[in-house]
Formats: structure tokens, sequence, C-alpha cells
């Protein structure tokens, strides 16, 4: 028996529609029974797809273009124009987005059907989509278990087959680690690489939107489409788009691939590191070359990013207040009280804590101390990859220290869930690229995922050596029970 | 009785008269119907993101050269973090320790300083106001209030603002009103900002506070606000100043504070003191990445340096041989510098058209910005008079209604019968009749009383209705006496 | 760095954020833990180290007009609106 459509990739369906085997519409109806079938179970969708929308759009798609027909499901952190986006959070709720996304304009000029808005932590705060209003998103590999954040539902619907491709965004690793956690693929781009205009900010000096995907090719047939210079983001760098596609057509041979010493500590779950350290044998086997390098900076990352994120966040998150759009508390008594209890009630623990530490590290008096030292330790991050990189192609680390945990087993502990982060938290810090592939699973079939990471611009290395590891495995095939 | 000194300092707001926001590409204009003209960057919604008009860069740096200030490497914009319903974003994109121009100074000049103490002795008209800073940031929206709620146009939220600090240089009310003026007066040379206070394109907070006389530390110091002209600041710099005086001599101790201005009843009012300081968490905006203005952008300012007043004023003395008053008249104000080069580009006495534009023209209330005349009737007029084909009287008859009508002097000059009598034997004859009515007068002249020429003059101006050529006349008077 | 001295309710004043006195005690003692560890950041010797900045570049936004929205789309999300204006409880200067 033939694999059900929804399991394909984009690019395999972009043949079959090719060769007319099928039709968008067919692809529309089988992948919107789906998400029928299986998000009562996962809840990864904040807004399902609208079947008569979606049914239309796939009708009207154009073929021809790189994305022709394909659906796409999109976190509900990116603006979509007449359609709500709420980032899992109740201060957002009746915001209508009035434009689009400049990575939406470019899905929708790529012939992409937009479904549905994927759960998330709120605001991208998280490591679990536990922190989500719309409640909690479960791993389609084991329903008990969280599928990592920020971007969980994007993870879990590619991941469950819920989507054949999804965008999300990556601040400290909520691209990479949810990507491991659900057994796909998921891309961190180069920072500047992918417009951020119409990604609702958490850390603007980190965040980066990206693809999760279940195969490498399909992350690099996205990446194609949205990436590129956007004149509405000042941090996008202009810089040619280069086919990432073609990156895909070398092998291994002759890459040299780094593994830094720092990233196999203790805390490390050992399954993960027998899969990671498998991983890397057969990328040697493969012909390509390892070496040992040093990031000897990794180990303050966390530290840093829990001072810049934080800081960044305070800031970005002081225009949900009640007075332009979103949710206002009744009857305030004064303009003070309608800031205050408006936020008070529209934001969830998790978001008031990081609100409360980035207010903190700026105040008067602490900037020095934290945020101006943690920006220096930064550049210290920042150098050692630069570093490392004139060594080596690429760099193999492990995506997190653990396969999925379970749904509340770390909620109580911020710290706790803050170190889920630990291994692609210095990618954002540093502003390079990073990938997370399936390298594996646990004895109880939880999926491991590998971390390749490039340097800046260094998604084609970052891509061929994905590749090259993908299609001399079987990880990538597994399906998940749901 | 100690004697007190004033020590103030200003802080102007100055709109930029740029087509479009600071950070979108929103109109950029006073007015418009409530939130016509806003987007989802200037409203603050999820997502946008900041793009740097290139314009608003240019005209500060611009600004930072006309007021002698060095200009920074770098241009790197902060976020200044607190809550107010007419701020978006609740934070204001702007510029904490890397402002765009350090320095600099506005120097003073006389008709800069208000008329009534023009003539003051003890006034230094030339001082140096040296400035602290100016640095770029983007306006708030404006707000109105009603009972119990306010309502906010988002129209000027996002729109390019200059914020120019001042040394606590400034010692006197009047200081104070020709620092606003001089100042305002380059930014218009400069095509950098309208600068009118009462249409809030320049706005203004000062501080002020007294000391004893020959005493190092400063007094505590008092903001104030709401002044909308540069006569309220001026005159609400007397009333603090006076206010706190009193209060010193009484023994009521100062506290920090802003007072309102109330222009009607000429006082200041309390309005809050200072509380605890304002924690604004300024940090390097990451939306934006730093610019590098010695790339084109100081380049392109500089090249778009104007003539400044008083390099303007030196030049108008040399090349139109006008007095230095005139000469600083009319450099006070860039368009009537211009408008009077055009007026004098062909009149043989320069010194005249200016007189008739400072003089003739302002008598009829007319103002530059709006003056219907064609600038070449100037010189027009004023060739007439020094040919001799009308005399200085005519002219005056003839002036009004070159204004009124815009007609050139030449047609008005054969309209209203005015061509002077220039035709010698005409002339000699009335000399003629004149001195035979007027033998007394001769005897004067003949005794060695020239003066009288002038009585025998004006008997030959009287025959000739006014229309006699007044040179030509004396000429022939002092031939016939001197016979 | 030393002290976590963070006083929660006064931030969140700065913050604009109401908290009951649960959410006060639980944030204290969280957010005292992550600032113990942040502050192993005393360690890295930074005296020659500039902050991270992103690259200098010019990218500039020419000066001219493009679309706004129209009013009732740009007042559509307000909870609030009066005559065109976006009203909220009487503001203090």
């Amino acid at each position: 028996m033939s694999s059900p459509l929804y399991t394909e990739s984009v690019a395999s369906l972009r043949r079959k529609l090719a060769a007319k085997e099928i039709t968008a519409v067919d692809v529309a109806d089988q992948l919107l029974a789906r998400i029928e079938q299986a998000d009562g179970k996962l809840n990864a969708y904040n807004f399902k797809p609208d079947a008569a929308k979606v049914r239309a759009a796939a009708q009207a798609a154009d073929l021809s273009k790189p994305l022709g027909g394909v659906p796409i499901a999109i976190k509900d952190v990116i603006n979509v124009q007449g359609d709500p986006c709420t980032c899992s959070s109740k201060i957002l709720q009746g915001y209508t987005a009035p434009y689009d996304a400049t990575v939406i304009k470019k899905l929708r000029e790529a012939g992409a059907v937009l479904v549905g808005r994927t759960n998330m932590d709120e605001f991208a705060m998280g490591s679990s989509t536990e922190n989500s209003s719309w409640g909690v998103t479960r791993n389609p590999w084991d329903t008990d278990r969280i599928p990592g954040g920020s971007s969980g539902g994007s993870a879990a619907v590619v991941g469950g087959h819920e989507a054949f491709a999804a965008l999300g965004s990556d601040t400290g690793g909520s691209i990479r680690q949810p990507a491991a956690l659900c057994g796909c693929v998921g891309l961190k781009p180069t920072y500047g690489r992918v417009s951020r205009y119409g990604l609702v900010a958490f850390a603007s000096s980190l965040d980066q939107i990206g693809p999760f995907t279940k195969t490498v090719e399909d992350a690099a047939l996205l990446m194609e489409v949205i990436s590129g210079h956007d004149p509405k983001d000042n941090t996008s760098v202009n810089r040619p788009v280069p086919k990432y596609t073609d990156a895909l057509k070398q092998d291994l041979r002759g890459m040299k691939l780094g593994v830094p010493k720092e990233y196999f500590i203790s805390g490390i779950d050992p399954e993960v590191e027998a899969a990671t350290k498998a991983a890397i044998e057969h990328f040697a086997k493969q012909g390509a070359e390892i070496v040992d390098i040093s990031l000897p900076h990794t180990e303050y990352a966390c530290a840093v990013y829990y001072i810049i994120a934080p800081a960044e966040a305070s800031a970005n998150l002081a225009r949900f207040e009640g007075v332009r759009y979103g949710n206002r508390v009744k009857n305030p008594k004064d303009i003070l009280d309608l800031y205050r209890s408006t936020r008070e009630q529209g934001f969830g623990p998790e978001v008031k804590r990081r609100i409360i530490l980035g207010t903190y590290v700026l105040s008067s008096g602490y900037y020095d101390a934290y945020y101006n030292r943690a920006q220096k330790v930064r550049q210290l991050i920042k150098r050692d990859f630069e570093q490392a990189f004139t060594k080596c192609d690429a760099i193999l680390t492990p995506t997190s220290p653990t396969a999925a945990f379970k749904v509340g087993e770390k909620t109580s502990d911020p710290l706790q869930m803050y170190l889920a982060d630990i291994f692609t938290i210095a990618v954002n810090l540093a502003g390079v690229c990073g990938i997370s592939i399936p390298c594996g699973f646990t004895k109880s079939k939880l999926p491991i995922g590998l971390q390749i990471i490039g340097a800046q611009w260094g998604e084609e290395n970052v891509l061929r050596a994905a590749h090259g590891y993908e299609q001399t495995t079987e990880w990538h095939k597994e399906l998940p029970g749901i | 009785m100690a004697e007190y000194e004033a020590v103030i300092g200003l802080e102007v707001h100055v709109q930029l008269k740029t087509n479009t926001k600071m950070f979108c590409s929103c109109k950029n204009e006073f007015g418009g119907a409530p939130n016509s003209h806003v987007c989802p960057v200037c409203l603050g919604m999820p997502g946008v993101l900041p793009t740097p008009n290139e314009e608003a860069i240019i005209k500060t740096i611009l600004t930072g050269e006309m007021l002698e200030c060095q200009i920074a490497p770098r241009c790197k914009f902060d976020r200044k973090n607190y809550f107010y319903p007419d701020m978006p974003k609740n934070y204001q994109i702007s510029q904490y320790d890397e402002p765009l121009c350090a320095n600099g100074a506005v120097t003073l000049n006389l008709l800069a300083f208000p008329k009534d103490v023009q003539n003051d002795p003890k006034v230094n008209f030339d001082k140096k106001i040296r400035l602290e800073r100016i640095h770029l940031e983007e306006d708030v929206a404006k707000s109105f209030h009603y009972d119990g709620a306010s309502g906010i146009d988002f129209n000027r939220a996002g729109t390019p603002l200059m914020e120019i600090v001042s040394k606590a240089d400034i010692a006197t009310p009047e200081e104070a009103f020709a620092y606003l003026t001089a100042l305002k007066q380059i930014l218009i040379y400069g095509g950098v900002s309208d600068a009118d206070m009462e249409k809030g394109q320049m706005r203004c907070d000062v501080n002020v506070s007294i000391r004893p006389k020959g005493q190092k530390e400063y007094g505590t110091k008092v903001e104030i606000k709401n002044l909308n002209s540069i006569s309220a600041v001026r005159k609400s710099l007397h009333y603090e100043i006076l206010r706190q005086t009193a209060d010193v001599e009484a023994g009521v101790p100062i506290i920090q504070q802003t007072r309102r201005w109330d222009d009607g009843r000429g006082e200041t009012f309390m309005m809050r003191t200072k509380e605890k300081a304002h924690d604004y968490r300024y940090f390097p905006d990451p939306d934006l990445l730093p610019l590098n203005t010695e790339e084109g952008l100081h380049q392109t300012a500089k090249s778009r340096l104007p003539e400044l007043p008083a390099a303007k004023k030196s030049r108008l003395v040399a090349d139109y041989a006008v007095t230095e008053y005139q000469a600083s008249v009319l450099a006070s104000e860039v368009a009537l510098a211009n408008y009077f080069e055009k007026a004098a580009a062909n009149a043989k006495n320069k010194s005249a058209v200016a007189n008739f534009l400072l003089n003739d023209y302002f008598a009829t209330g007319g103002d530059i910005e709006n003056i219907p005349v064609n600038p070449e009737f100037f010189s027009e007029l004023s060739n007439l008079v020094e040919e001799g084909k009308i005399n200085t009287k005519q002219a005056k008859e003839v002036f009004p209604k070159m204004v009124a009508e815009n007609k050139a002097p030449s047609v008005l000059v054969k309209e209203l019968g005015l061509s002077q009598i220039t035709d010698t034997a005409a002339l000699e004859a009335l000399c003629d009749q004149a001195i035979a009515a007027n033998p007394r007068s001769v005897a004067d002249f003949k005794a060695g009383k020239t003066n009288a020429v002038n009585a025998l003059k004006g008997q030959v101006m009287k025959l000739s209705k006014g229309q006699a050529n007044p040179q030509v006349v004396g000429d022939i008077l002092l031939k016939k006496l001197s016979a | 760095m030393a002290s976590p001295d963070i006083d929660v309710r006064y931030v969140a004043d700065l913050a604009r954020l109401n908290l009951s006195d649960a959410e006060a005690a639980t944030f204290q003692k969280q957010l005292s833990d992550i600032l113990g560890y942040v502050a192993q950041l005393e360690k890295v010797d930074v005296s020659s180290v500039a902050a991270f900045s992103g690259p200098v570049v010019n990218n500039l936004r020419p000066d001219v007009l493009g679309e706004s929205l129209p009013v009732e789309v740009a007042l559509s999300n307000a909870p609030q609106q009066e005559n065109n204006l976006i009203v909220v409880p009487k503001m203090i200067e």
C-alpha cells in the first residue's frame, strides 16, 4: 500500500502536480481531511484552514510557480492581511492584520496556498508550546509530550503530516529545537537573509523566519522563495539569493565538518549523545573530514541570551496595551489602569516574567552590568564562530540536549526550561545559520535532531551537509503513530 | 539686597520639512483629516519595522553644519522607553549617547533682539550661545482632550523631529528671544523647517534658574512649558525670573518643578514637581543598523549649505552698496534678501531699491511672501528717478499703484501724466519767472546765503506743478544767479 | 551584577504590569534564580571587547511618498474610537 498523499514532500508533490497525476484541489482536500483527523489530538493549529478558502486558493493556484498549489502553514506570529494574528496571546484577541508580512507576499507570489495558523509559545517565548492561550500542542510521536517550542505548532503539523511545510520563527532555537523533537527539518537562516517585516518581534536582533519541512530539499525550495533583501526591513541584507537546490547536487566528499568539544558536556541525554556521535561517524564514512574545533564562549550563550532577548522583548511588547488594537480591559479607571490591567490580563506568566527581566536589565544603574556586558560577551561568541569557520565548512552538534519531555515536566522551573535551548542559542547570538535534521530515535521512539551550523551566508554548506546525510540515512522516512 | 542673575537653557524641537515621515513613507503634513496619514508602521502595529528617511538625516546634518557643530561619523538610533498613548510603540526612536551633531553655536545679531532693546547699550548683540547637541527623533501623535477622555490623531506620529539643546549660556529673556529668532532664521535659510512656533513646527521648553550674581553654583531649575511664540518665551522668562527672585528674597526655597505658561494671564502655573527621575531604559534600536554619515550623507548636506545671514549681509554691502543697516534687515529673511537681489539686479542705484522695498513697500502693510510686484519694476522705478525722468516725489506717487496693480512704472508715469520737465528752455523760463518774483531771495543769495537757492527752487517746482527736474532747475538757477 | 536585588514590583510598574501578590512572590524567586545564573558573565574578561552591534550599512529610504491606510482600515482594530480618533481615558500631562 502506498503511503497517503499527505505524507509527501513538497518536491514530490510538485512533481506529481506537474505530471498532472494529482490536482491542487486533491492535495488541499486530502490535507483538510488529514487535519480533521489529526488536529484534535495535536492541537497544533490555532486557526485551522478554512476549507472553502483553501479549495478556492488551490483551484486558482498557478502551478508553474515554484510553490504552485502547495499548502503551507504559518506560525501565528506572522501577519497575513485580513487574518487574525494572535501570537497565542490573549492580548491580541480580536486583532486582524491590516497588511501582509513580506514572507507572505513572497509565498503568495510563489503560488503557495496558505493553510491555517499554527500554535506557539506566547510571543515565541518558550521551548514547549505550553505557554499558549490556545492550550498545549502535543508531539505527534507521543501526545503525552511537548512538541518543543516556540514554533511547536509548525513542527507538529509538519512532523505529524498536517502540513507539507510550515513557516516558523527562531530567536534562540524556536525552529530547530521543535523540528528536532518532532522529527522534521527546521532551518534558521542567517540573520538578515529573510525579511522580518510582518513577523511580530520577540527579540529583534535575534529573530529570523525559517521553514519547517519534511526533507532538506524542501527546505532549500522554501528558502529560495522567502529569502532576499526587503527595503522594509532595515536589517535585511542586500545580497543575491543563491539557487539553494543547486547546493544539494554535491555529496559530502571533501566537506570539512567541525565538532566543538564544548557541545558534548554533562546534562546531555546519553541517547541524544550517542545518536549525534553516530551521525558524526556517518558523515566521516561518507567522505567528510571531521575536524575538532572549539567554541569556548558557548557556555555563556544562555546567560547572554536571557539578558538580550528579554531586554529587546520588553520594548517590543510595550505596544501591546489595548490602545490601538487587541484586547482592552473593560472600564479602566484611567489610562494607567488601562495599561496595567490590560497587560496583566492579556499576557501569560512567561511573557510577564521576561518583560520584567528585560525591563530590569535595562533599568537605570543596571544597563552596563547586564545589557552592555552581555553584548560584549555576545561579540566574543560571534568571534568564536568566525574563527571556527576558518577551519571548517559547517559544524555538527546535537540540536537539543534531550528528546521531547512530558507536558508539565518543566513548567514550574523556568531556568531548567531555558537550558533546553543551550545548543541552539549561540547560533542566533552570532547571527549565523543552522538546521536541524532527524538523526535517530530514542528507545521509546522519540525523534532526535542533529544540528548543522553554517557561517554567515553559509546556508548552501548547511543544506549540502544535511542533504548528504539525509540521502544516506532512513530516519526521515519514519512516520509517527498519529 | 543681593543682585540676581538668571541662567537659561532652551530645548527646541523642530519639525523637519520632508515629504514623508521619519520611519515610514506616510505623508509628513500639518493638518489633514484625523488618522488619514497613517500606516501599520506609524501606528505601531504588530510586526512592523522602521525604515529611516534619508532626507531627514541629511537635513539634520545640514542644520549641524549651519550651526557649526561636529557631525558624528556614525548615526545610531536608540529606543527611549516610556508609556504614553500618543506614542504608538510606547518607545520613541531617538538618539541617546551618539547625537548626530554635537557642540556648535547660534550667534545672535542686533535685529534678532526685540525692537525695544535694539538701542540698549548694555546688550551684547553679537553673543554666541553654545549648543550642547542636536539629535533626530520621531514626533508623537496629537491628542485632543474632552471630559474624561482623550482622542488621538496619529498623523503627526512618526514625523521627523530635531531636538536642539543649548548650553545654559542665555542670561536674559531678550537673549532667549534673540536666540530663537536667529535659530529660526537659520532653519528657514537652510530649508530645513518653516520653524513657525504658532503651528508647532518649532516648540520650545525653557529651563531657568536664578542665583546671586557671582555665585558659581546653579540655582534650582524650573522648566516652563506651553510656550507658543517667541514673545511668549520672553514674557514667561520675565515673569518667572521675578517670581523666583521674590521667592528667594522671601526665603522661600525654589523646588524643582515644571510650570505651565498661561499667555492670556501672563503668568506661569505649577504643573508638577519632579517626583522621581524618569527611567527611560535607553538601548540601541536593534531594528535599525548604524549608518555611516561619511559615505555621502555628510557630503550631500555640505553641498546644500546655503549662504548664511552674516555672510549674506556682508555680500549685500559689498555688491549692492546698501547700508549696513539695510543689509542686516534684508539678510534677516532669506525671502526678502532673494527678492531684493532680483529687484536690484538692473538698478543703477541699488540702495534706492533697498529703500523702496524696506520703507515704502513695508509701509503699505505688505509682507515679502505675498509681494505681488514683479521685482524688475523696482529697478525700473529707481532708474526713472536716477535718469531724471521723474523726481522722488513723483516716484512716491507711482509706488503705491505699482504695488497695487503690479504695473510697470514707465506705464504708470504715462497714465498719471507724470513725465518730468527736463526741457531746458521751458525750465529757464520758469526760473526767470521765479527770480523776477522773489527779489529778496536773489538778494540773500548774492549776499552769500547760498541756501537761498532752495527757496527759488521750491518756487520753480511749484510753478511746474512738481514736474520739473529739481537737479536741472538747481543748475539753471545757480548759473543765472552767478551770472 | 553580584547581588540579584531585583525589586519586582518597581520593575513591573516601569513595564506597566499589575501583578498579584502571588505572582510577585513567584517572580521574585524565579527572577532571582535567573539573575544568579546570568551572573556567571562576570567571569568573562570583556575589558578589550566592543559591544556587539549590527554592521554599519546605509540602508536608507528615499523621501518618496508611499501609500497610507484608509482611515477605516487604520482604525478597524481600535477598541474605542470616535470622530476618526482613537479614544482612551483622559491622558494626564
